[in-house]
């Protein structure tokens, strides 16, 4: 296993002096390799997973265990060094970046010219592919993304989502992906992983094994048999496969 | 050029007032100039003006380093803050008169004690700057460092430093215009050379002209100081003015 993950319990502190439990008997195991998508409501705890896996939150009680390894990080908000450029701020999170790998890097995600911008001059599209580029300079072994198309309108949120599926599935790492939407899941994973309110649990494990470059094509079947089996599976109900 | 009239109009209104008042109460440009050309032949005025400002640079540095460590230190550990905040509220109330006093008469009448209390008076103000500073620091920064596992030093220099700089500016121009206001009293108070020093004697003789002579060159360093040099520097250390939104 690439990524395991204990966790017996997970509260938040209220502000009013009371606890908002996230997770509970919580635990997941993710292979080596796999792109698995949380898939859930918002608020079920998929940020906060995410963060304990990165090792940001050690307020829990449990165990993550995953082998010493690269980790690339895209969160919710770009959060780039608005006083660093684009490049710069490539070149920090990964210092053996050589400048070939970066011109193709920003090439990749369409980032050409926008090398010695500031992220302040960045719109918000531009600066989400500065974030994930800069995720992907590091050439992770482990990649985490949380809700990397937020507040992103639907085109720019398409186009950005073909050209994530398309960097995943040219390389080898494993990764988690929150998301609240199912056709992130269906188009990027390997697996999804349905999560209940907080605190969360996992519903089901649904894994997809139609090649991500064949998934456009068949999108509205995939989803029609994600909905039914959201609909009637249930906790450890998570082996059926789809469309295969 | 509105400055420059500015300045003939001040140079003006001070001729016409020399004439009315008397050289006993106000003296001419003129003869102010006389007085700082003697001064400036012997060589007084220079070695004054030199100890002077070497006192404001020292006293200015001592302050900003050891403020800056503490206000950040402060900003970032609640605990040491509630233990340390009521002094330097102390301090910072603290009439710079009394903490001079204090110095000379514990470390003598030295130039240790000098620095010291130079220093003492203008710390509390750069702690409770770079304090807000360490305070306004972005948390979402700071993760993003840790993720992408930044090392401590690239941590410091490319996330933490250009978020404190803007606070680091702001204490050092308003530093050097209270430092070098403190330094002329430390002077007056126990020291045998310095602008203070020679302030003093020229008050005791009541003599305005050498009082102005001291006054005014030094009162043109430190403007220029300000102008060219701090200004500047302000501006460059916030990095929103150069490649803001």
């Amino acid at each position: 296993m690439a990524l395991e993950i204990r966790i017996s319990r997970k509260a938040y502190r209220l502000a009013g002096g009371g606890q908002r439990l996230v997770f509970e008997d919580f635990a997941l195991q993710v292979a080596e390799g796999s792109i698995v998508a949380l898939l859930g409501p918002s608020g079920c705890g998929k940020s906060s997973l995410l963060r304990i896996v990165a090792g940001l939150d050690r307020a829990f009680s449990g165990a993550v265990t995953r082998a010493p390894r690269r980790l690339g990080m895209v969160f919710q908000e770009p959060r780039l060094l608005p006083w660093r450029s684009v490049a710069d701020n490539l070149r920090l999170a990964a210092p053996k970046l050589d400048e070939s790998a970066l011109a193709d890097l920003l090439a990749a995600f369409e980032l050409e010219g926008h090398g010695g911008d500031y992220p302040g001059q960045l719109s918000l599209g531009l600066a989400r592919r500065a974030a994930l580029a800069r995720a992907f300079a590091i050439e992770p072994e482990l990649l985490l993304l949380d809700e990397p198309f937020a507040s992103l309108d639907r085109a720019l949120h398409h186009r950005l989502r073909l050209l994530l599926a398309r960097w995943i599935g040219a390389r080898k790492m494993t990764a988690l992906i929150a998301t609240h939407d199912l056709d992130d899941a269906l188009l990027l994973a390997d697996e999804i992983i349905f999560l209940d309110r907080a605190p969360a649990r996992i519903r089901g494990r649904l894994p997809i094994a139609e090649p991500r470059g064949a998934r456009d094509e068949i999108l509205t079947s995939l989803r029609a048999s994600a909905e039914i089996y959201y609909m009637i599976g249930g906790p450890g109900n998570g082996t059926s496969e789809v469309a295969s | 050029m509105t400055r420059l009239i500015s300045i003939v109009l001040f140079l003006t209104l001070w001729q016409i007032g020399a004439r009315l008042l008397g050289p006993h109460y106000l003296p001419a440009p003129a003869a102010v100039v006389e007085t700082m050309i003697a001064e400036a032949r012997g060589g007084a005025l220079a070695v004054n003006l030199g100890v002077t400002l070497a006192r404001v640079l020292g006293g200015f540095s001592l302050a900003m380093v050891a403020g800056s460590a503490l206000g950040v230190a402060l900003g970032r550990l609640p605990w040491l803050d509630r233990l340390v905040d009521p002094w330097v509220v102390i301090l910072l109330n603290t009439p710079a008169l009394v903490v001079i006093m204090f110095a000379y008469i514990w470390g003598g009448l030295n130039e240790v004690s000098a620095l010291a209390a130079i220093a003492l008076n203008k710390l509390p103000n750069a702690v409770v700057t770079l304090r807000e500073g360490a305070r306004a620091l972005d948390p979402t920064l700071d993760e993003m460092a840790q993720a992408f596992a930044f090392s401590r030093w690239r941590r410091w220099r490319h996330v933490v430093a250009p978020q404190l700089a803007p606070f680091f500016a702001a204490a050092a121009r308003g530093g050097l215009a209270l430092v070098w206001k403190i330094v002329l009293v430390v002077e007056l108070l126990g020291r045998p050379n310095g602008v203070g020093f020679k302030m003093n004697e020229a008050f005791q003789l009541f003599d305005l002209k050498l009082l102005l002579a001291y006054a005014l060159p030094f009162v043109a360093l430190m403007m220029l100081a300000e102008t060219f040099v701090l200004r500047p520097a302000e501006k460059a250390a916030n990095w929103r003015l150069r490649h803001g939104p």
